[in-house]
């Protein structure tokens, strides 16, 4: 049957609808919320059709690594949490939210949107440490692009918090925001068959050949790839792909 | 002297009293605590006589003796295979009623179902411990190929397959689909790209207006149906005691010869 479905997609792309009725390249609809959560410094929740995923941008300070001492550290963590998808198990985090987690700090870092350097207090002692958080809260496919989004919006609202006399006080948020230059966007474009498309639904999603995941600036500058599935991809292939990611990248950046 | 506390039609919540006195009967959804009849689910009353029965409007579907469902196996056994029903039990079929074919012992019963497949079984019992048995020996009752599936609330089952299966036949016709409707709430749909999702679509819009009246022409003027609405195209359904549950199975004897494989 798995198979039937695979075929009965193709036999659909073919005459280029999907299952609910979008086009190839159609994105679902985005929706954006700003600063959900009080507690965090920043916060997003995005929501891409019925897919939904929360992220929270923490900020602490620490000691910043001793080869890099005079810049602040990023860190993303990814959960997928049982109430998103049965196939989910809580405990730690498997290996696609692993990936996913990695995915999203790739972009983030290679981009270079952040200036490290400016989060550093003292160097070598102090550094701010910015924490990003993804919650799954509904998987109806495309958890990446929407995380990755989610970043993004989250990292956009956050504000850091008082500090004083080598002393935090999470209570009162300052209107400084985190320095950033960029706004690097992952777009995951999907093969099935002879056939590429975005944003996948859940089913669309388990019946895949291969993906690839493309984080690119305003400027199309390429950030960062992240291949998966079982399928090879061609170079012609690749480049049809990263004309695609370019174009819809612009459409998600506007929503940002 | 018993009395009446709700109306008619009325949307009820678990643990309203119904009725005072023995002059009621407690149907389907309801029960009796002491002289009251409660209600068991959410859902809307409906007066039959004496016998008080509730319709729930939400809520998973539950197993019952001769529905037809659709179901997914999970488990191929030494005796047969286990099924996933959309609901909280899973349903055995044991290989003396899949097939009337004989099976040598320790046969290869993966070619008959395998792990994966989408069947269409009848319940032939469910036990008071929720044990839920299966047949396919049956009018229509075989493995799916092909197609896709799609999931409804499997309260709105009636009205999706309406009167004598009015609304279903009405789809079917006005699409060229292929469509079988479990009571579980699975639809398994066939045919062109653009005629499914045109079915889905009046599918969906059957479910979110469910308690409308007069569905069938909306359905109707949403499809540009013109065709007469209420007649099954073909006179060999198969009866059952609720006017709402029928299965038509030319379908199911049309779609085995367009398989995708």
């Amino acid at each position: 049957m798995a198979d039937d479905l695979k075929s009965h997609l193709i036999s659909s792309f073919e005459k280029n609808v999907r299952f609910d009725n979008r086009g190839l390249l159609d994105f679902r609809n985005v929706v954006i919320e700003y600063s959900v959560s009080k507690n965090a410094e920043g916060s997003a929740r995005v929501k891409v059709g019925d897919t939904e995923v929360v992220v929270g941008v923490k900020l602490m300070i620490d000691k910043p690594f001793p080869d890099t001492p005079d810049e602040g550290v990023i860190m993303v963590n990814t959960e997928f949490l049982p109430m998103a998808n049965p196939d989910f198990e809580s405990g730690p985090p498997g290996i696609e939210a692993i990936e996913q987690a990695r995915v999203v700090d790739r972009g983030i870092r290679e981009s270079k949107m952040i200036d490290l350097k400016k989060l550093c207090i003292k160097k070598g002692e102090k550094v701010w440490i910015v924490s990003i958080d993804v919650c799954t809260l509904n998987d109806d496919g495309n958890l990446l692009d929407a995380s990755a989004l989610g970043a993004m919006a989250a990292l956009k609202s956050a504000r850091f918090p008082e500090y004083e006399n080598d002393e935090i006080n999470y209570k009162t948020h300052t209107a400084a925001k985190l320095p950033m230059k960029k706004q690097p966007v992952a777009v995951t474009v999907y093969k099935i068959g002879k056939h590429f498309f975005v944003d996948p639904s859940k089913e669309e999603e388990q019946n895949i050949d291969a993906r690839l995941t493309i984080t690119t600036t305003e400027d199309n500058t390429i950030c960062a790839l992240q291949k998966g599935g079982d399928c090879p991809l061609t170079l012609d292939d690749i480049t049809k792909m990263l004309d695609i990611a370019t174009k819809i990248s612009k459409e998600l950046r506007s929503k940002l | 002297m018993g009395k009446l506390i709700i109306q008619d039609k009325a949307v009820v919540v678990p643990g309203e009293t119904l009725a005072e006195g023995m002059d009621y009967l407690p149907g389907a959804g309801t029960y009796r605590l002491g002289d009251k009849i409660l209600a068991e689910k959410l859902g809307l009353i409906n007066i039959d006589g004496r016998a008080l029965k509730l319709i729930p409007l939400s809520g998973r579907y539950a197993p019952k003796r001769n529905d037809v469902i659709i179901c997914k196996v999970i488990d191929v056994t030494f005796g047969g295979w286990r099924f996933e029903t959309n609901s909280a039990y899973s349903a055995m079929l044991s290989v003396k009623d899949a097939t009337s074919d004989y099976i040598a012992r320790g046969a290869d019963l993966t070619s008959y179902f395998d792990i994966g497949d989408y069947v269409v079984a009848k319940i032939t019992n469910v036990t008071s411990q929720k044990l839920v048995d299966l047949t396919t020996k049956g009018v229509g009752l075989k493995r799916l190929r092909g197609g896709r599936m799609i999931k409804v609330n499997s309260q709105k089952v009636p009205r999706i397959i309406g009167k004598q299966g009015s609304m279903v036949t009405m789809i079917k016709k006005a699409t060229n689909c292929n469509i079988v409707v479990g009571q579980n709430g699975l639809i398994w749909l066939s045919g062109e790209p653009k005629d499914e999702v045109t079915a889905v679509s009046a599918i969906r819009m059957i479910e979110a207006n469910s308690h409308i009246k007069g569905l069938t022409d909306k359905i109707k003027d949403y499809l540009g149906f013109t065709g007469e609405v209420g007649e099954p195209e073909h006179k060999e359904y198969e009866h059952k005691e609720n006017e709402h549950k029928e299965y038509g199975h030319k379908e199911y004897e049309s779609s085995q010869n367009d398989d995708n494989n």
